[in-house]
């Protein structure tokens, strides 16, 4: 049955209300299981040798030692990681993240990999193991990277997307360019034009859950993975054909994730597992350790900006153009991409030019982090509107106010905005009791606006009813934020049963269709898509089943509050018969009752976000404390408010936290000098205030219920939000992220000696 | 790997001489189980000091000081009263090692051995001109905390010496202490600088000072010179003008992911003046 996905605008019973949670008690009790937390009989300990260099060609490794020490199952290296014919460039890069070919990349690349019986016997074979490196030159900064003597990392890569087609091999994979209108027309029209450099540090997604994974492959070839993940039908699609299976061969389960935030969506250990387990013909264990996760699972892009924005007087964005160039870590991304399509998305700007270069380095494969790309975008763009804003002598909330996007206007990227919130978020936060709070000395604050597009794509969902009426639904996105919780109240509402009748549960890959990942805030959305769906088509069998009960045709059975109805006159005295009813009948009526769905999600409505943040600057140690921060941000429908206000909060203190203290340090050797949580500082609960948090919901047509996907936008403001505020608290600018105190303290001293 | 757990310190200390191998003392554990778990170290043998009766216990001693047994851990520095009267410095700086979870287990003994430049009591203790009692096969000896550590991770014991407790010295009348250090999150975190400074008042003018730094130097260091500049003076600005400019004088920093040479030289002088501007106000000195 085809389902019309258009936003219907209906009264909701249970939708909106905050339901506990089904995996609140298995998680606080310590029961949930996480990628760690599976065994089998016989399983082996797998354990990774690293780069200790930044860039190095591997003349030759001897695994003959570690062979031969007892208690050693397997060793792989390359060689038993062959490249399968005809597997993409993209799933090829994957392999060779995954293990080194030849050369190593960056400080953490995975060299070789052994499988004992124990952590002891398999951590003394990595010290068996002998690589000859010979160190190459390397670049981790993205701008020395681009220059013209850098060390070229593949000479492979010729920059696309330039005229004409470069002759030689350099770091620069791709320019990228986004726009309006002449730009050139639009700043010879501008009073005032603010130009700046930026620049942001890499971070960490930060997921407490480290990497790990169960390998099983049988000597039929066959095989099972468990593993902790945001999308288990992708990592089955990926593995199988980087280890050239056959995708139904290969069984995927995702267990309860630790956070992902878009680390999760990508394979790193989990190839290697598979072949320890097929050299070894024994289940394999494969866990991260805390320093591995940092050095060689995905990182963001450090990035490094010049942004130009131009104003007439009177408060119009006349002209814009953006320069950014986005590390992408030792294989070619789209990330700078990104940020062109995020950069100018909250403001009608006629003559706009967003220019991205994705640039190789020395540094881990970069992964998403939530709203990939937009925050450092977002840094420079907000930072340089509020210069502006300052400039025209206009109240930043006014200005952005005054220049935002609106319905029916033009993006910049390419789609004609539909009902979008950014100007409801900013008039909301130009109402917020907060921007009138007093502010005491060397306090001060800021706002800024974020964006973040979201994502449907491929879900697939089944619903089967009890024959005690309860329902099961099924759903192929991994629960990452509380969906599970969000989808029983969608599966709840359609039935219109109560909430506690309904179980959700993540299927394995030999349960359901493809799904995509849970990613681009899209678990919410299209698996509640295809749950509306699945249970719109279960209904339709209850009001079959009714009929056949009852002896009447179908088209006289209507669907009301969770029963079946027999309408019409000639019927009148039948009593309804609810789901249990017709649930205990089912197996003289025809069988199970299922409703299934799948569906490619379309109509993701994009998410806009403004925040709003008080600080306070100790003026002589440069550390900021941060007192007050709101998160207004567009929900379209707050299906479960809880956990919608948890990902604005969360998004929020991810970015709090990156704009303060959290950053890759590198050293001269390209080795990074911070890989664990003790030097990689993310904040701790005392470090942040409460985050408060105002839903406003702008129904997306493009959902039956109005859902836009929430993940992701709430960690694109604070970066700038809190470079604001830090100008308006001690008066200086800080164009380079984290804003970290011996940052901050060095600009307070620059800006004493220029006043002098 | 072996675990040892005497009830004596004489029976710890003949543990300690008797193995061949590389051996250590477990106190709580916050600092040697974590360097064993990231394998930076691989012990023959460990020597648990929590069952010796001796070291878990805080006693005021004959003249009128504290004795802190080894094994005492963080939570009970800080809910000893006459402690907490005499030596608030001591008892803030013990109170900032981790968490609640690690207050449970770790002792001032154990941050003064593990020997971290950063280690936030040893400052506090410096500043108290607190000592340290030894034991080992040639029995006892008593040294200043300032000489236990001699560089980043490495101390003066000798193979088969144990330390039993820290003794602080009585406390005049019209005396305080104050420790303050900064790093970039609220906790959890490893000082980029630490400054303690213990004073005490005659006339409402300091008569006797000791400051030290931590995290500026191999080692947490005395600096003579800043206390020199607040004796005679009740921190008038320009006394501790001179107190900032003799604690930069003394760092000796290192660049590194914790803070540049710039940065923690600035602050270390920073957080001196505020250390003690906060042990003058404990000795009840008013400015
Ligand atoms: C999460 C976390 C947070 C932390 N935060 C801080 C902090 O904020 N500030 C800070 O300064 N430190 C911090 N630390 C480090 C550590 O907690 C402290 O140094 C603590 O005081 C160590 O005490 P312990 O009893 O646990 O030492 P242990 O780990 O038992 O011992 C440390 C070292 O001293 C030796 N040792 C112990 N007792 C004796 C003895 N009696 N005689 C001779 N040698 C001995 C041991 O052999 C070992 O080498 C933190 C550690 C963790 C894990």
């Amino acid at each position: 049955m085809k389902h019309d996905n258009s936003y219907t605008g209906q009264d909701f019973k249970v939708i909106g209300t905050r339901v506990k949670r089904p995996d609140g008690i298995d998680k606080v009790t310590g029961r949930a299981r996480y990628g760690a937390d599976a065994s089998l009989p016989g399983q082996l300990v797998g354990r990774i040798l690293r780069s200790p260099h930044a860039h190095a060609r591997i003349k030759s490794i001897d695994i003959s030692k570690a062979e031969a020490l007892q208690g050693v199952k397997a060793v792989v290296t390359a060689d038993d990681m062959p490249v399968p014919q005809g597997l993409p460039g993209d799933l090829a890069h994957m392999l060779e993240n995954s293990m080194a070919r030849g050369r190593a990349l960056y400080d953490g690349h995975a060299v070789a990999a052994v499988a004992a019986i124990d952590a002891k016997t398999a951590r003394k074979a990595l010290q068996l193991i002998e690589v000859d490196y010979e160190p190459l030159p390397h670049v981790t900064d993205v701008d020395a990277a681009m220059q013209p003597d850098a060390p070229v990392i593949h000479d492979w890569i010729y920059t696309s997307g330039v005229d004409p087609k470069p002759e030689k091999p350099s770091n620069v994979v791709q320019r990228t360019e986004f726009g309006l209108g002449d730009i050139d027309a639009g700043f010879a029209e501008a009073d005032v034009v603010v130009e700046r450099s930026y620049k942001t540090e890499a971070t960490h997604q930060g997921y407490i859950e480290p990497h790990a994974c169960l390998a099983n492959i049988r000597p039929d070839g066959s095989g099972e993975l468990w593993v902790t993940t945001q999308g288990p039908f992708v990592y089955r699609n990926v593995c199988a054909q980087m280890l050239g299976m056959d995708i139904a061969k290969l069984k995927v389960t995702s267990s309860e994730i630790g956070g992902g935030f878009g680390g999760k969506t990508h394979v790193w250990g989990e190839p290697v597992a598979l072949a320890l387990s097929r050299k070894a013909n024994r289940p394999v264990k494969l866990v991260m350790t805390r320093d591995e996760v940092f050095r060689a699972s995905g990182p963001t892009s450090s990035t490094s900006m010049d942004i130009k924005l131009g104003a007439t007087r009177d408060g119009k964005l006349v002209a814009a153009r953006a320069e950014m160039r986005y590390g992408n870590g030792a294989f070619p991304g789209i990330w700078g991409m990104l940020s062109c399509m995020t950069s100018f998305a909250c403001y009608e700007i006629a003559n706009c030019k967003a220019i991205g270069y994705d640039v190789v380095l020395n540094r881990p494969k970069v992964a998403a982090y939530r709203a990939p790309s937009a925050p450092m975008a977002a840094f420079g763009v907000e930072s340089a509107m509020d210069e502006l804003a300052a400039a025209i002598s206009m109240d930043p909330v006014e200005f952005r106010l005054k220049n935002a996007s609106r319905e029916g206007g033009q993006s910049h990227y390419g789609p004609v905005w539909g009902p979008i919130g950014i100007r409801a978020t900013l008039e909301a936060v130009r109402d917020h009791p907060h921007m009138k709070a007093p502010l005491g000395p060397n306090q001060g604050r800021g706002m800024a606006c974020g964006f973040w597009f979201n994502i449907g794509g491929q879900t697939c969902s089944d619903l089967n009813v009890g024959i005690d009426g309860t329902v099961t639904l099924t759903v192929g996105t991994v629960d990452v934020g509380g969906s599970r919780a969000s989808l029983g109240l969608i599966a709840a509402e359609e039935l219109g049963i109560a909430y506690e009748q309904v179980s959700v549960n993540i299927g394995d890959t030999g349960s359901l269709g493809h799904n995509d990942m849970t990613e681009g805030s899209r678990g919410t959305f299209s698996s509640g898509m295809a749950a509306i769906f699945a249970a719109r088509n279960t209904i339709e069998v209850l009001r079959e089943r009714a009929a056949k009960m009852w002896g009447i045709p179908v088209e006289d059975v209507t669907w009301e509050a969770g029963q079946a109805v027999a309408k019409g006159s000639a019927h009148g005295n039948l009593k309804p018969l609810t789901l249990k009813d017709i649930a205990a009948k089912s197996p003289k009526t025809g069988g199970p009752i299922a409703g299934h769905n799948e569906v490619v999600a379309d109509g993701a409505g994009v998410s806009f976000a403004s925040h709003i943040c008080d600080i306070e600057v100790d003026p002589e140690t440069g550390a900021t404390k941060v007192l007050r921060y709101t998160v207004v941000q567009d929900a379209g429908k707050a299906i479960h408010p809880d956990y919608v206000e948890g990902q604005f909060q969360g998004g929020a203190a991810q970015g709090i936290g990156w704009a303060l203290n959290e950053e890759y340090i590198y050293g001269k050797d390209g080795r990074l000098q911070n890989p664990g949580f003790l030097d990689y500082r993310m904040p701790v609960c005392s470090d942040l205030p409460f985050i408060d948090t105002k839903i406003l919901e702008i129904p997306n047509p493009g959902h039956p219920y109005g859902v836009r996907g929430v993940g992701e936008t709430s960690i694109v403001p604070p970066l700038a939000a809190i470079g604001n505020a830090l100008s308006n608290a001690v008066g200086v600018r800080m164009h380079h992220v984290p804003m970290s105190p011996p940052r901050i303290l060095k600009a307070l001293r620059e800006a004493e000696r220029e006043a002098c | 790997m072996r675990y040892e757990s005497p009830t004596t310190t004489s029976e710890a200390a003949t543990l300690l001489a008797g193995e061949s191998g590389e051996a250590f003392v477990l106190a709580g554990g916050t600092d040697l189980l974590v360097r064993m778990k990231n394998m930076m170290v691989e012990p023959e043998l460990v020597v648990d000091v929590k069952r010796i009766p001796t070291m878990r216990s805080i006693e005021i001693t004959d003249d009128g000081g504290f004795r802190i047994g080894a094994a005492v851990p963080g939570v009970e520095v800080g809910e000893h009263e006459a402690l907490g009267r005499a030596w608030p410095g001591i008892v803030e700086a013990a109170g900032l090692i981790g968490s609640d979870q690690i207050q449970g287990r770790c002792t001032i003994v154990g941050n003064v051995c593990n020997a971290s430049p950063a280690a936030d009591t040893t400052p506090a203790l410096i500043a108290a001109d607190a000592q340290v009692e030894i034991i080992g096969p040639k029995g006892q000896r008593t040294i200043p905390v300032a000489k236990v550590a001699t560089g980043p991770g490495q101390t003066s014991l000798t193979k088969g010496e144990l330390v039993e407790a820290i003794l602080l010295p009585p406390r005049p009348a019209n005396s305080g202490d104050a420790y303050l250090r900064f790093t970039p999150r609220t906790e959890m975190d490893i000082a980029v600088v630490g400054a303690a400074v213990s004073l005490t008042l005659k006339d409402g003018v300091v008569s006797k000072a000791r400051v030290a730094l931590g995290a500026v130097a191999p080692t947490a260091i005395e600096v003579e010179p800043a206390a020199a500049a607040i004796v005679g003076s009740k921190l008038d600005d320009g006394a501790l003008d001179a107190l900032v400019k003799a604690c930069r004088a003394a760092c000796k920093p290192i660049d590194d992911r914790r803070g540049t040479i710039e940065y923690r030289t600035e602050v270390a002088g920073v957080l001196a003046k505020r250390a003690a501007l906060i042990a003058f106000e404990r000795a009840g000195g008013i400015q």
